[in-house]
Order: C-alpha cells, then sequence, then structure tokens
C-alpha cells in the first residue's frame, strides 16, 4: 500500500515541475553596497550625524561672518561717531553702538577675524611641533625618545599663565607673540599622544608585515603609521582650536591679549563687561559669538570621531 | 633526503633581546636545521619557547645575535639594501593574529597587492587581474576587494593575509601559528587551503605551530623546541612513532584521543618542576629541571643534535637508555 502511494507521488510530481534555485555568483556580486574609499566613508557617516552638520553650518556662518560681515553692515570698526554711542541694536546697528559709537556687529565680525586666525594658527603650530617631536619619539626610541619626553615634562610643567604673561611682556603684545605664547607649552600633549599612537601601531603585525614585504620606512609612514594616527589627531585639532579661541579671548579679557586698535571677541567681551549693568548687548553679542564657534567645533570633533572609526559603519 | 636541495639552512641561529634591566633574554639560543625545497617543516614547542622568534629570524624581521641564516645560498642577515628587498620577494610569512595582521585602514585590495605595490611588479589593469586571481584562489569574493578588514571573520582575515603573502609568488613562506587563532571547523579549511597552494606552487613551508595533531597532518618533517633550543628534529612520522627525547615524549603523549576507552587508559607523562626562565637558564640540558631521566650529567654538560636513526637527531645525553 505505502509503496503504491510513493510511485504515484513521483508520478505527479515530475522533476519537469521544479526549478533549481541554486546560487547566481554573478548577481551575489552585485548584492553588497558600492564601495566606497575611505574618506568617502567617513563622509557619509559625518552627514549622517545631525549634529555635527548643524555644528559645520554654524561654523561656515561664523566664518562667512568674519568675512563679508563689515560690507553688509556698511560701517568701519574704527570710525566713531560720538552721536549714536551706546544705543541698543536697531535696523542701522544690528548690534548696537559701544561707547565710542562704533557699530558692535562691524566689531563683532573684524574680531572674530583675529580670533578665528589665532585659534588655527596655534593649533597648526601645536600639531606640527607635536606630531613631529611625537613620531621622532615613538620611531627612533632609545635616547632621543628619552630626551624629547624629558624636554616634554620640562616644558609641561612650567606655569601656563607666569609663562604667557611673561612672554607677552618680552615680545610685546601683537598676533604673533599671542600664537607664540599660546603655543609654546600646548605641543606637549600632542607629542605625548602621537608617540603612544606610534608605540603602539609600531607593533602591530601589519607593521612587520609591511616590512616583510619589503617595505621601506617612507612607505610604513605615509601608507600605516600616518593614517591610523590621522583619526585620533584629526579630533584632538578640531578639539585644540575652541581651546586657543577661549585662550586668546582670557588673555584679551585680562588686557594681555591684542592691542587696540585691533580687537577680537575676548577684547570685546573685556570692553562690554565694564558696561554690563547698563548695556548688556555690548558683552552679549562677542560672548554668543565665541560660544557658537566653540560649541560648533565640539560638535565637530564629536561627529568626526565618531566618523573616523570604520567600526562604526552606521 | 640527502639529494633534495636546500632552500633555507639555519646555522647556530642566536637571538637575544636586551631588556630594561640590561639582562637578556634568550628567545632563541643556538638552532640548527634545513628546510628542503618543496617540504613543509613543522615547529613546535610551548609557548615562550622561542617559535615564532626563530621564525621572524629566519626572515630577517628581527637582526640576528650571532649564527646565520642561508636562503638559496645567500646570507639573509648580511644582505644588501637590494638584496633583501629582493628577498622579501622569495619568502614570506602568515601571521598568527588575523586582527592585529591587517591595516584597518586599507581596504582588502590594497592589502592584498602591498608586495605587488612595494615591488611593481603589476600595474593597471594587471594588477587588477593579479588581485582578481588572489581573492579567488583564497576562497573570498571579487567584491571583498573594497572593503575594510573589520567587515571580515578571523577566517577570511586569515585568508587575506595568505592572499597577501602569495601576491609576490614566494618561494618560501613562514606560517606563524597560522591556524591558533581560528575556530575548529575554520582551521581544516586554512590548512587545507595551505596545503593546495603548496601543491599547485611548490612551495616550502615552515609551520609554527603548538597544536600537535594538525602539525602532524601538514609537516613532512618536525623539529621541536624547548626554552630556544632544538631538542629533537626527525620526519612527522618517525617523530609520531618513535619519540626519543623526554621531552618529546611528554608532548605527545599530552595529544587527546578521540576514542575514550583508548583515551582513559592511556598513560599521561606528566611534567613537573618548573620551566627554567630564558633569562637565566639554568646550566646544561635546559630540560633538566623538568626531566625524569636527568642525572648530574645533564646539570653541567650541554647535549648537542646527535643522528640516532636515519635523520632523526635528538639532544639527550640518555638517547641509548630511553
Amino acid at each position: 500500500m505505502v509503496t503504491t502511494d510513493t510511485v504515484t507521488s513521483n508520478e505527479i510530481y515530475e522533476d519537469e515541475l521544479f526549478e533549481k534555485v541554486g546560487i547566481k555568483k554573478e548577481l551575489s556580486e552585485h548584492m553588497g553596497r558600492p564601495a566606497l574609499t575611505y574618506w568617502a566613508e567617513v563622509w557619509r557617516r559625518f552627514r549622517k550625524n545631525k549634529l555635527a552638520i548643524t555644528g559645520l553650518i554654524m561654523l561656515c556662518i561664523v566664518t562667512l561672518l568674519t568675512i563679508i560681515g563689515p560690507t553688509l553692515s556698511g560701517h568701519d570698526y574704527q570710525y566713531m561717531d560720538s552721536s549714536i554711542r551706546s544705543q541698543t541694536p536697531s535696523a542701522s546697528h544690528w548690534f548696537g553702538t559701544d561707547r565710542m559709537g562704533r557699530d558692535i556687529f562691524t566689531r563683532v565680525s573684524v574680531g572674530g577675524r583675529i580670533s578665528l586666525i589665532i585659534g588655527l594658527l596655534c593649533t597648526l603650530v601645536m600639531f606640527t611641533i607635536g606630531s613631529i617631536l611625537g613620531a621622532i619619539a615613538g620611531l627612533k626610541g632609545g635616547w632621543v625618545d628619552d630626551l624629547i619626553m624629558r624636554i616634554c615634562e620640562f616644558v609641561g610643567n612650567l606655569p601656563y599663565l607666569i609663562i604667557v604673561v611673561i612672554l607677552s611682556m618680552v615680545m610685546g603684545r601683537g598676533l604673533f607673540s599671542l600664537v607664540f605664547a599660546l603655543s609654546f607649552i600646548s605641543w606637549v600633549g600632542t607629542t605625548r599622544m602621537v608617540r603612544g599612537q606610534i608605540l603602539q601601531i609600531k607593533e602591530q603585525d601589519f607593521v612587520k608585515a609591511a616590512a616583510a614585504l619589503g617595505a621601506d620606512s617612507k612607505r610604513i609612514i605615509i601608507k600605516h603609521l600616518f593614517p591610523n594616527t590621522l583619526g585620533i589627531i584629526m579630533v584632538t585639532i578640531t578639539m585644540a582650536v575652541p581651546g586657543f579661541i577661549l585662550g586668546e579671548a582670557f588673555l584679551s579679557y585680562i588686557g594681555l591679549g591684542i592691542r587696540p586698535p585691533e580687537t577680537s571677541w575676548g577684547a570685546l567681551a573685556a570692553a562690554g563687561q565694564e558696561r554690563l549693568m547698563f548695556y548688556p548687548h555690548e558683552l552679549f553679542f562677542p560672548s554668543l559669538m565665541l560660544v557658537i564657534t566653540i560649541l560648533s567645533f565640539h560638535l565637530i570633533g564629536d561627529g568626526l570621531s565618531d566618523a573616523l572609526d570604520p567600526k562604526l559603519k552606521d | 633526503m640527502a639529494n633534495k636541495t636546500i632552500t633555507v639552512e639555519v646555522k647556530d641561529l642566536k637571538k637575544y633581546f636586551m631588556l630594561p634591566t640590561k639582562k637578556y633574554l634568550k628567545a632563541v639560543d643556538g638552532v640548527s636545521f634545513n628546510i628542503y625545497k618543496g617540504e613543509t617543516l613543522g615547529l613546535v614547542g610551548e609557548s615562550g619557547c622561542g617559535k615564532t622568534t626563530c621564525g621572524k629570524t629566519i626572515l630577517g624581521l628581527y637582526d640576528a645575535t650571532a649564527g646565520e641564516v642561508n636562503f638559496d645560498g645567500f646570507s639573509v642577515h648580511k644582505k644588501s639594501k637590494k638584496e633583501r628587498k629582493d628577498f622579501t620577494k622569495r619568502a614570506q610569512i602568515i601571521f598568527q593574529d588575523p586582527y592585529s595582521s591587517l591595516n584597518p585602514r586599507m581596504t582588502v585590495g590594497d592589502i592584498i597587492a602591498e608586495g605587488i605595490d612595494i615591488h611593481g611588479i603589476h600595474n593597471g589593469k594587471d594588477r587588477k587581474d593579479k588581485l582578481f586571481e588572489l581573492i579567488s584562489m583564497v576562497g573570498l569574493n571579487k567584491e571583498h576587494i573594497s572593503r575594510f578588514p573589520h567587515e571580515f571573520s578571523g577566517g577570511q582575515r586569515q585568508r587575506i593575509g595568505i592572499a597577501r603573502a602569495l601576491a609576490v609568488e614566494p618561494e618560501f613562506i613562514v606560517c606563524d601559528e597560522p591556524i591558533s587563532a581560528l575556530d575548529v571547523s575554520i582551521q581544516a579549511q586554512v590548512v587545507n587551503l595551505l596545503i593546495d597552494l603548496q601543491k599547485k606552487k611548490n612551495l616550502t613551508y615552515l609551520f609554527i605551530a603548538h597544536d600537535l595533531s594538525m602539525v602532524k597532518y601538514i609537516s613532512d618533517r618536525v623539529g621541536v623546541m624547548y626554552l630556544g633550543n632544538l631538542v629533537e628534529i626527525t620526519s612527522s612520522h618517525q617523530l609520531y612513532r618513535d619519540p626519543k627525547h623526554p621531552y618529546t615524549k611528554a608532548l605527545l603523549s599530552s595529544i587527546p584521543i578521540p576514542d575514550p576507552k583508548i583515551e582513559r587508559n592511556k598513560k599521561i607523562i606528566p611534567l613537573e618542576g618548573e620551566v627554567s626562565s630564558p633569562i637565566n637558564p639554568i646550566a646544561g640540558c635546559k630540560f633538566a629541571s623538568r626531566c625524569s631521566l636527568a642525572k648530574d650529567m645533564c646539570r653541567n654538560q650541554v647535549p648537542t643534535l646527535k643522528e640516532v636513526d636515519n635523520q632523526h637527531f635528538v639532544a639527550c645525553h640518555f638517547i641509548d637508555r630511553i
């Protein structure tokens, strides 16, 4: 009985009725997400981060303002008009005027140039000195490493404020001396960080594999060590810029910063603070710009550190 | 055996590492052996006995403290810069850890093609074709070329490492525990891949491992290391059938047998005592502190490798008694 059943079922379901669903190799290769280069991948991940993009847009607006602000307002940042002293914001003076009758919007824009330039220049100096010294210390090792680390310890232990005060007294109060004073100590941290990274990566097998494949030290540095430290360096850079801007603001605030008639956000805030009780707008606007700039750098840095990590795909 | 051509000749190789305390760690302390063309020489021993250091020193990744490594008649450690670069094209390495051996910031294609790029072997379309050939040879997909290493499993990563080593078409490959970081089911895949490739390309392997049954499977000859010294070397068949050195005997007795009846009645030779330190090794035979046969002679005199049988070398004072 059972046998006959099987036979009948075999007759009903003939082989021709079935189609083999195999693996189509040529199709499977197209199924994956299209391949992107490393930086395209980073940008894709960064773009997805709404906060970081907001930061980037805010920073672009602030930068644009410092460039075209004076043209927009049509006022000169040094021009004093005694008939319009200490006015609150109005249609002709968007951020109001100060005690000398100067347009605050124009002054904030021009002051932003100094603040941003100082932030970027100091970071550049810090990054260049720090990564070169750190890379040498990490790669060479031995007494060179010892020497650089001892110098780092020495410089790192100098009291920051006293050094800055002495430097600005000796070198005068200009853009150059400010940059010098602010970045004089800052490279120590970068040196330590880069050295640590290099030491860690240098011992990894993929560096040994490259050496076993005949790569010279130039190729190892460019292809293996640098790209693997770049992520953390970029994050440190974006986080360092607001630090320097704030540092400049602080020095200007205590009167060691940029010298009039040039101005910066810190100097403007210092001037506004004296008259806070009666004309709060004089302090409010430069401070607002500082806060927006620092916030956007931090947001960008946060987004970058996530985007640069290839393990965090989505 | 004797009429085979020697690919790698290791002569009294020593590699000491200077410690911060100004003492030397003797990782490899006078090792000599030959590797013949087309064969697989297994190198076994417990962790810290200098297997990996030995392999890396043979490739010139470490400078030798003393001794010589001759590859096809050339001294590896005395080569000029250009000769060294040529040597890297002929001798390659597969690493133990498939996670740290691939640069996380490079695509799989760039990783595999690194040797091709360094030596400028192929360019443009040739390079792409070669990449496709290599990646399918190790059983991966073409589309994997543009991916990053972290998207792959351990076994796949190890294949990428194998493809990278094969890209320069070497004759000799040091396999530094290529399977110990992998899951058992994947170990077989990788080992079979290595065997296939060896047959196809007539490769010579130095296979470093601590998995004794796997070494037996892949190797033609096996060398046993203990604390920087070679204690026994012979054909794989001979070693597993008739081990001579007390250390080898103890090692082999520890291999589990997949049959509970035999396993239950098997006599395991336990090793007692401590491994002596590679920084302050004891005088005489280094194994004397753990050897049940050790006599005064063992604590004073260092035993040398002696041929006890056809191509069967053992370093022990009491070969006759065991």
